[in-house]
């Protein structure tokens, strides 16, 4: 219970100062979007326009507390102001829509890598030396060491475009409409399994080395043996006593990723033109768009902050040792 | 490089033994040449019997109780010897009868009680599926028998639904000794039990130990270092050294009246607690490297009556007085090579 509200005071904080800085970082540059915004326009805009963009931002000439004060109760009605490259569009309505695609590709990816390189590192360790053990791990890491977006891009080339098995494209089919019909959902899987794939097949040989390492110094610890001389099943004493144990270093690193999950998919993005948060941070900065800008870096931060705190109450599941 | 065989019939005072290890021989196998942690190990429990095995670090005792219930961790592999176990060769057992042997027969108390529970379950959890693979139990039996279990060993039961983490020292060894008293085998190994403990908790373990012994009557394997504490609870005592065993004699003769240079050299290690003041000498030089163990008798780089033919010939580990066996050259051939060469 101590530990839960000690880690909460931490995350407290800790989102506090993101949501500060977030605040306080466009208003310590030199200049404003609007300025930018009116540079590139060169001069074919009218004050009044200029004094709306202006307001829109949320950008005034109050004094800093007061204009802190009014971010803070944005933040709170989750108004984070108005969207330059989708207007007149909320910010909010934006990222919604990007975040909804980016959580299901990366969180699918990050889970189904976690999951399988995590089973296929367990078995690895037990049976080491063994068939699986000298096949997998290298070929995991040989394929995970080519540049990311060359492997996507050869994957989308033949199984999208040359052979047209799977959409290389989109989270969905043209023409469709988001609704909750099969036609629908079976065309977000079908879109989703190259994506998706590429991300595993990077990502699944560090998963696979770092379960194997840490599941090969467990299998040494008396615990085992003890287990292993107490007549225990084979799988038993693989699962519920090593594998158990060898988990809970893992779990630090597997919540670190689904916390860079929101900014990672960047690429993935990219190349599958999958209409995620990366693809939208990449417009938001090519299109100069501050609100959207300021929010995805916003998410992000406290993505990451909230995977972690996840972690730390799996961690209070996980290891009785924490709970004290 | 080998020691002779030994007769069966003299390594067991009388009857027929519990266990009996022939020759054993176990090899860590590393990159630069196979080390033999024990290399022809012989000896007999008979039931009900207290045989010590003592040596320093190193000297492979622990990887003899390893090799007893098979859990030995790669690259170490038994490569030879047979442990006969009641009629039944372990070392030909399949992974199933293994599985039914381990815990059963032999159940082991294992070195450090830190590390020996499982950080994640809790103590009753480990006692009972320990009992659950071996009986046709249900889960409630299971459950009174380990809290059975805790009171036989002199802990609260109410400790049952602890971590280990939550457990002192001394419980969490207690804790250790209840698993392995779980399933009553006829024979324990004790891998220094007490080393990890205060002197104090020490001796209310090695007195519960000793209790426990009586009441049910199963033979122990008992290994440490602490020759002291050994003479106190062996029948008899084996010692070994460089994979080897040296020495073999009931336990108090073997302190009275101790032959091989190098079992004289560890009681000389330790203090006595009552008695004249004396030096304690200890034994110079250090474990030797047993990928390359020293030629002839392995001690002899270390011993102070060492002669020159003791480098080149191994002594048999003979019994040189009834239940007394030693392996060296100063009682088996005093006076040189019995060749005649070159002494």
């Amino acid at each position: 219970m101590n530990y839960i509200l000690r880690r909460l005071g931490f995350y407290f904080v800790a989102a506090w100062a993101s949501i500060t800085l977030n605040f306080l970082l466009p208003r310590l540059m030199p200049g404003d979007p609007a300025d930018a915004v009116l540079a590139s326009a060169q001069g074919r805009l009218d004050p009044s326009t200029i004094a709306a963009m202006r307001e829109a931002y949320g950008l005034s000439d109050d004094p800093l507390l007061v204009q802190y004060w009014s971010y803070l109760q944005g933040l709170a009605r989750l108004d984070f102001g108005i969207s330059t490259a989708f207007f007149p569009s909320p910010v909010m309505d934006v990222v919604q829509t990007g975040l909804t695609w980016t959580l299901l590709l990366g969180g699918v990816a990050t889970i189904i890598a976690f999951v399988l390189g995590t089973l296929i590192g367990v078995f690895s360790a037990w049976r080491r030396g063994g068939i699986v053990d000298s096949a997998v791990p290298p070929l995991a890491l040989f394929i995970g060491s080519f540049p990311y977006f060359w492997l996507a891009t050869v994957v989308v080339f033949y199984v999208g475009f040359r052979w047209e098995i799977l959409p290389e494209a989109y989270a969905y089919g043209l023409g469709l409409s988001p609704a909750f019909s099969w036609q629908f959902i079976s065309s977000v899987m079908t879109h989703l399994i190259l994506p998706a794939l590429t991300v595993v097949l990077v990502s699944l040989g560090g998963w696979i080395l770092g379960m194997r390492n840490t599941m090969v110094s467990t299998l040494s610890e008396d615990y085992v043996s003890l287990a292993e001389a107490k007549g225990l099943s084979q799988r038993r004493v693989m699962l519920r006593y090593a594998a158990r144990n060898a988990l809970l270093p893992n779990m630090t690193s597997f919540g670190m990723s689904l916390g860079f999950v929101l900014s990672g998919s960047l690429i993935t993005e990219s190349v599958f033109n999958y209409p995620g948060l990366g693809n939208q941070l990449v417009q938001s900065v090519s299109l100069r768009d501050f609100p959207l800008m300021q929010t995805l870096f916003l998410f992000i931060t406290i993505s990451v902050l909230a995977a972690n705190l996840l972690v730390d109450l799996l961690y209070l599941r996980l290891d009785p040792r924490v709970r004290t | 490089m080998s020691t002779t065989p030994v007769k069966d019939a003299t390594l067991t005072p009388n009857g027929k033994p519990l266990l009996s290890v022939r020759d054993l021989r176990v090899q860590y196998m590393t990159a630069r040449a196979p080390v033999r942690a024990v290399d022809g190990v012989s000896f007999d429990i008979a039931p009900g019997e207290v045989l010590g095995l003592a040596g320093e670090s190193g000297s492979g005792k622990s990887t003899v109780a390893q090799a007893l219930l098979r859990i030995l961790n790669p690259p170490a592999v038994i490569a030879g010897g047979t442990i006969d176990f009641q009629g039944r060769d372990i070392l030909a057992m399949s992974d199933r009868e293994l599985e039914q042997f381990r815990w059963q027969d032999l159940s082991m108390v294992f070195q450090s009680a830190m590390n020996a529970l499982n950080p994640v379950m809790t103590v009753e959890d480990q006692i009972i599926d320990t009992i659950l693979s071996h009986r046709a139990m249900n889960e409630t039996r299971a459950r009174k028998r380990a809290r059975e279990l805790f009171e036989i060993v002199g802990i609260d039961p109410s400790r049952l639904h602890s971590y280990p983490h939550e457990l002192s020292g001394g419980m969490r060894q207690r804790a250790v000794i209840a698993i392995a008293l779980a399933l009553q085998p006829p024979m324990m190994i004790m891998d220094e039990p007490t080393t990890a403990l205060d002197v104090v908790v020490q001796k209310e373990i090695m007195q519960q130990i000793e209790d426990l012994k009586n009441e049910m009557g199963f033979s122990i394997l008992f290994i440490t270092h602490d020759l002291s504490l050994l003479v106190e609870v062996s029948d008899r005592i084996a010692i070994m050294y460089a994979g080897q065993i040296v020495e073999l004699a009931p336990a108090r003769e073997l302190y009275e009246r101790p032959l091989h240079p190098y079992t004289q050299g560890l009681l000389n290690s330790f203090p006595a607690l009552t008695g004249p003041k004396e030096r304690v000498t200890g034994i110079p030089g250090s474990p030797p490297d047993m990928a390359a163990p020293p030629s002839g008798c392995r001690f002899h780089p270390r011993c102070s009556k060492v002669r020159g033919f003791h480098a080149r010939l191994v002594p048999p580990l003979t019994e040189v007085e009834p239940g007394h066996f030693v392996a060296c050259h100063l009682y088996t051939s005093p006076d040189g090579p019995p060749d005649g060469g070159p002494g």
